[in-house]
């Protein structure tokens, strides 16, 4: 059971990173402003998700658990307003403003 | 080289290497938001340097609530014509750049040749901690073994709001401010996200707030963190324009504003009269007292830094 749950964490944490590494790369790369948003919003949803899920096991009981799924969704419902008040400055005042 | 350590040498470089852009970055704008980005990164440091108290202090004020004031200052700067810098003298700059070096090498200098090992008061601090019944030493250096800097400190935070207020022009001493503020803002103007937000994480925050505060006395927290998290709160709900900054003259926001000092003060002189000094605490009633002060502190604080940061502007008056 404890091999099963270090193996999830390995490939959860994993994954996860790939997508924090993924959406920076989406960040310096991508063109303009909405494209950019759109590669760190996977990033905050996607990766930050599966770092949670695959600390949970080692997060020391259910309390634990709580917590590290309370700060994915603050910071979920924090990503997501922030981009959106970006994105509608950008269409306000254009993408080059 | 195990992991921690490249962590470490890798956060420390990334810190090095975003101080140096902090400074360089030409726009004001963009050296803010470094600098928020740096705040951040040293809580990390502080975080890994098992200062957890520190690291929350670090991100709630020295990134968090500093970001909204100099983002402020960056903002009213641009809407001001820059007006022509007359460029300073060589010699000028050449004297300021060997101060600087000066100073950085006499840090370098003062660091490297600390005595090994460096004096600490830590082992006497924790040694003592069962006077206060606290089991943070954090909290129990700051309430206690130096409460004088602690309450001082609170009064110099008043200070500087009364030096914003004095900036503040007459006509908006006594009326509501945030139309003058933030121009014209009607109900339709609103930011729908933004009012969305401010509606939904301000129940959170506030809780996240009082945990804080309570949590500080055996565990990282206190009342600077928590009085910084309510600001944020409020902030939120004034920005989003779902209330308005109350006028500066009404009473109970000036009591509010002494409260943390005056409880502080209070509990001092108690000291004096019924115990051995200034601010020396009955043993038995030390907890409940810090308590006390730390709770008055949170409220003081949040209102003083909400002030701070929503402070009606001088150039307003436009």
């Amino acid at each position: 059971m404890n091999r099963a749950l270090d193996i999830l964490t390995v490939v959860a944490v994993s994954a996860g990173a790939f997508f924090f590494m993924a959406g920076t790369i989406g960040l310096l790369r991508f063109p303009d402003t909405l494209t950019r948003l759109h590669a760190l919003t996977k990033v905050d949803n996607l990766g930050l998700g599966l770092i949670v899920l695959g600390l949970s096991p080692h997060a020391g009981g259910s309390l634990g658990v709580l917590k590290l799924v309370s700060v994915w969704l603050l910071v979920q419902l924090s990503g997501a307003i922030v981009a959106q008040l970006i994105a509608g400055k950008v269409r306000q005042s254009g993408p080059h403003a | 080289m195990t992991v921690a350590l490249a962590f470490e040498i890798g956060l420390a470089a990334l810190l090095l290497a975003i101080a140096a852009w902090t400074i360089t970055a030409r726009d004001a704008f963009t050296a803010v938001v470094v600098f928020v980005i740096y705040g951040l990164l040293l809580a990390i440091a502080w975080v890994d340097l098992s200062a957890v108290d520190i690291a929350l202090t670090e991100a709630t004020i020295g990134s968090g609530l500093t970001g909204v004031l100099l983002l402020g200052a960056a903002a009213r700067l641009r809407t001001i014509a820059a007006p022509a810098v007359e460029r300073p003298s060589k010699s000028l700059r050449v004297g300021a750049a060997l101060l600087s070096a000066i100073v950085a090498v006499a840090l370098a200098g003062v660091v490297l040749f600390l005595p090994d090992p460096a004096p600490t008061l830590a082992p006497a601090a924790a040694a003592n901690a069962v006077a206060t019944g606290l089991d943070n030493p954090i909290t129990n250096v700051l309430m206690a073994f130096r409460a004088m800097d602690t309450m001082l400190e609170k009064v110099v935070l008043l200070l500087a709001l009364i030096g914003v207020w004095s900036l503040v022009p007459d006509r908006l001493w006594d009326e509501r401010v945030s139309v003058e503020r933030n121009g014209p803002r009607r109900p339709t103007d609103r930011d729908d996200m933004l009012v969305f937000l401010a509606r939904l994480l301000p129940p959170v925050g506030i809780v996240v707030g009082l945990y804080i505060l309570l949590a500080g006395a055996n565990n990282p927290g206190g009342a600077f963190q928590a009085g910084t998290i309510l600001a944020a709160m409020w902030l939120l709900v004034l920005m989003a324009g779902l209330a308005d900054p109350p006028p500066l003259s009404r009473r109970w926001l000036r009591l509010v504003l002494v409260a943390g000092p005056a409880v502080f003060l209070i509990v001092g002189l108690g000291g004096l009269w019924l115990g051995s000094a200034f601010l020396a605490y009955p043993v038995a009633f030390a907890k409940p007292l810090i308590l006390v002060i730390e709770c008055a502190m949170t409220l003081t604080i949040a209102a003083t830094l909400g002030l701070l940061a929503g402070a009606p502007e001088r150039g307003a008056e436009r």
